[in-house]
């Protein structure tokens, strides 16, 4: 027991009673066998006691860190989550993945106790974009970190704009007990973020190697805020991230408080990477290793480092803690199936898919290993699969790998293929049914070898299921 | 790959390529200029952005989808010299796939909510406003010209056919044009506005075709017929969107 389990909360009947349903909800969904149902108790909940989320936050002693951002938001609050508890916190977490208002009440009912103690004293809330606006309402944050803003399933979110113009007034009410930790090389987030009344800490690279040549079609934020003139980089990391500055004004990337560089990827193991820190007094660089590969995540880790300094836990916990680090299940994960390695990585939109497919070729410049592409269409894919043709497939054209296709919109993707240049005598399209096209993917890569599967949300459920029901083992970044 | 048999060119020009190309327009840009190259064709594409005028020899224009920051810019862009010169194209046997945005600022006007009217081009006999409800979903269109078109669609805008408009196609599956007519998008000589995006050319190849031909029809004068090509994987595609827009309806 520490000294906070025992601290008295003012008895608050309203707060109990939502609670004591919230919990009754959750247990009643638990014993019926369905799962799925983490926003059930956050409605009932929040029908009884409008005020309990902003209750509960209240009093976590260190405050919260609220994560917003299209990509990385899991793997970033998880480490978020860890380096607070190496650093002696205990948070508060909506680790289930549902990120909507009802989803985040319901994972702090469920961590609460009935008198109101909320079960930690640091709150790490993963905010869903569309919801970020309600849940500042609801909590003020210690550190809010808006990482990134990309395309990501239009039709459910409508375009980036109409997010970054909800986003604004709610980013403009917070006051200097906040401190925003943005990625000041993501333009729009930049724009969000200038003249707030809110403590701004500003992290992005100056890195030598990993950039990138032109903007990739799957970008965006492509015009200056103040002149409406094309942008341009000094230097491009991911997507539309990276040095920007107007060419006709004189609008640019702001100084920066963290610094990511010297960016080393160790395949689709492990990154290193420095980071040279000016956020509290400790000036000066840092070597940081972490279990999680790819350009893209080295953004992830320079956001939870910034976030750590804020939240004042040591540089050297930070350090211990990243390296400590594995990947989110169900992220980037591997398994030995019939005798063959599999890494599965999860693809959802297209800068995450470019950055997938730039470390798979990374190596040989085209793709050698037997690849795997399972697209489905359902709600938390997207609907749409047009942006398909927003991600950089050309990259596949060169090397000897295999492709095959499956899911609901497999036949989409062979085509998607066949218009990226692989020659056909790589292409497989393979049935629509996980259960028999995975056997046959499998059976192109020879005994002992690897093979990538690359599925969206569903059809990653759906593989991990069938390769867990089929006794497959995960071989790597066991949890 | 063929060898060209004809020797010849072909020029594409993507209309804002930079600012209005969400949903995967860019798709249709690659399906035009693969399906040139396949049969020997070298095409060129052009990107015009605002303040650059439209060089006289485009044969074939594609205009997409943008923000409603972009589409204000845009509209402004359009109005005058250069408005004239894709009319004047478009007259003269030019090529066109429009969608959404684009299609919209080709048409004579666009009403948003509660705000200025952005005046398009008139190429097409259609006004466009702003409805009160997004239409989101896979859309299935039976036309004369190029059978079933298969695509999703995306936009709350809705578009209203002038006297003298031909509708692309009828919808049975999807909302179209403006969720009451039952019609999907607009046909004026060789250019084409609609809502279908998916992205669209590439799963419905005969409409990729039918946009080449034109476009090598105004640059050669002469009536070639194209190579045909193996097109398994296409129609592979393109059934399986239709079923898929079947199940879903
Ligand atoms: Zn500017």
């Amino acid at each position: 027991m520490t000294t906070n389990d025992r601290r008295a909360f003012r008895p608050d009947p309203r707060l109990s009673a939502a609670l004591l349903l919230a919990k009754g909800v959750a247990r009643g969904i638990q014993v019926a066998g369905r799962g799925g149902g983490t926003s059930a108790p956050g409605m009932v909940a929040d029908r009884v006691d409008v005020g309990l989320l902003t209750k509960l936050t209240d009093r976590l002693a260190h405050g919260v860190v609220t994560v917003a951002g299209t990509n990385g938001k899991t793997t970033t609050s998880r480490m978020i989550a860890d380096l607070l508890e190496a650093g002696g916190m205990k948070p508060v977490h909506n680790r289930s993945g549902s990120n909507l208002v009802r989803g985040v009440i319901s994972a702090f009912a469920s961590q609460a106790r009935l008198n109101g103690d909320p079960g930690g004293d640091a709150g790490v809330i993963e905010a869903d974009e569309a919801a970020l606006p309600e849940l500042l309402e609801r909590v003020s944050p210690r550190a809010l970190l808006l990482n990134n803003l990309f395309r990501d399933q239009l039709d459910r979110y409508g375009e980036l704009d109409t997010i970054a113009r909800k986003w604004r007034p709610a980013i403009e009410r917070l006051g200097p007990e906040t401190t925003i930790v943005v990625n000041a090389d993501d333009p729009t987030l930049a724009a969000l973020t200038t003249g707030v009344a809110a403590r701004v800490v500003r992290f992005g690279f100056n890195e030598e190697r990993h950039r990138l040549e032109s903007l990739s079609h799957a970008s965006d934020a492509a015009a200056c805020r103040v002149c409406g003139a094309d942008l341009a980089w000094h230097a491009l990391y991911v997507s539309h991230l990276g040095d920007w500055y107007c060419p006709s004004c004189d609008n640019r990337r702001p100084d920066l408080d963290a610094i990511g560089l010297d960016i080393q990827l160790n395949g689709v193991e492990s990154l290193d990477m420095t980071v040279r820190d000016t956020i509290r007094d400790t000036d000066g660089d840092h070597a940081i290793h972490v279990g999680v590969p790819g350009v893209y995540n080295a953004y992830n880790v320079l956001a939870a480092v910034a976030v750590g300094r804020v939240m004042d836990v040591p540089m050297p916990t930070i350090i211990a803690s990243m390296a400590a680090f594995r990947s989110a299940f169900g992220r980037i994960e591997r398994v030995t199936y019939r005798d063959r390695t599999l890494t599965l990585a999860l693809v959802k939109n297209p800068v995450g898919f470019n950055e997938v497919l730039r470390m798979l070729t990374v190596a040989t410049g085209g793709l050698e290993v037997p690849t795997l592409i399972a697209i489905n269409d359902l709600h938390a894919d997207g609907r749409d699969v047009s942006w398909l043709w927003d991600v950089d497939f050309e990259l596949l054209a060169d090397g000897d790998g295999k492709l095959a296709t499956t899911g609901i919109r497999g036949a989409d993707m062979a085509n998607r293929l066949k218009y990226a240049g692989v020659a056909e005598d790589r292409l497989t399209p393979l049935p629509e049914e996980f259960e028999s096209s995975l056997d046959a993917f499998v059976e192109q890569i020879s005994a002992g070898g690897s093979g990538y599967i690359l599925p969206t949300y569903t059809a990653m459920l759906r593989i991990r299921k069938i390769l867990a029901d089929r006794g497959a083992v995960e071989s790597f970044w066991k949890q | 790959m063929t060898q060209p048999s004809k020797p010849c060119d072909l020029k594409i020009a993507w209309l804002y390529g930079a600012r209005m190309n969400i949903y995967g327009d860019r798709g249709n840009i690659i399906a035009l200029t693969q399906r040139a190259r396949w049969r020997g064709i070298d095409p060129e594409v052009v990107e015009i952005g605002i303040g650059e005028p439209i060089p006289d020899d485009v044969d074939i224009f594609f205009f997409g989808g943008g923000q409603d920051q972009e589409q204000i810019a845009v509209s402004r862009d359009l109005v005058g010299p250069k408005g004239k010169a894709i009319n004047r194209a478009v007259d003269n046997g030019a090529a066109m796939l429009s969608i959404c945005g684009g299609y919209q600022l080709l048409g004579h006007e666009y009403r948003p909510y509660g705000a200025e009217p952005l005046p398009g081009i008139g190429l097409f006999d259609v006004t466009s406003e702003a409805g009160s409800e997004r239409f989101i979903g896979n859309v299935l269109v039976e036309s004369n010209e190029w059978g079933s078109l298969v695509g999703f669609e995306n936009h709350s805008g809705l578009t209203w056919l002038g006297s003298a408009a031909t509708p692309m196609g009828k919808v049975t599956i999807g909302r179209g044009n403006n969720g009451k007519d039952g019609t999907e998008g607009v046909r004026f000589r060789n250019a084409i506005g609609c809502y279908l995006h998916g992205a669209l050319l590439p799963k419905n190849p005969k409409l990729a075709d039918w946009l080449i031909e034109a476009g090598a029809r105004r640059r050669h004068g002469t009536d070639a017929a194209l190579d045909a090509l193996s097109d398994t994987t296409e129609q592979i595609a393109h059934r399986s969107a239709i079923r898929r827009a079947k199940q879903m309806r």
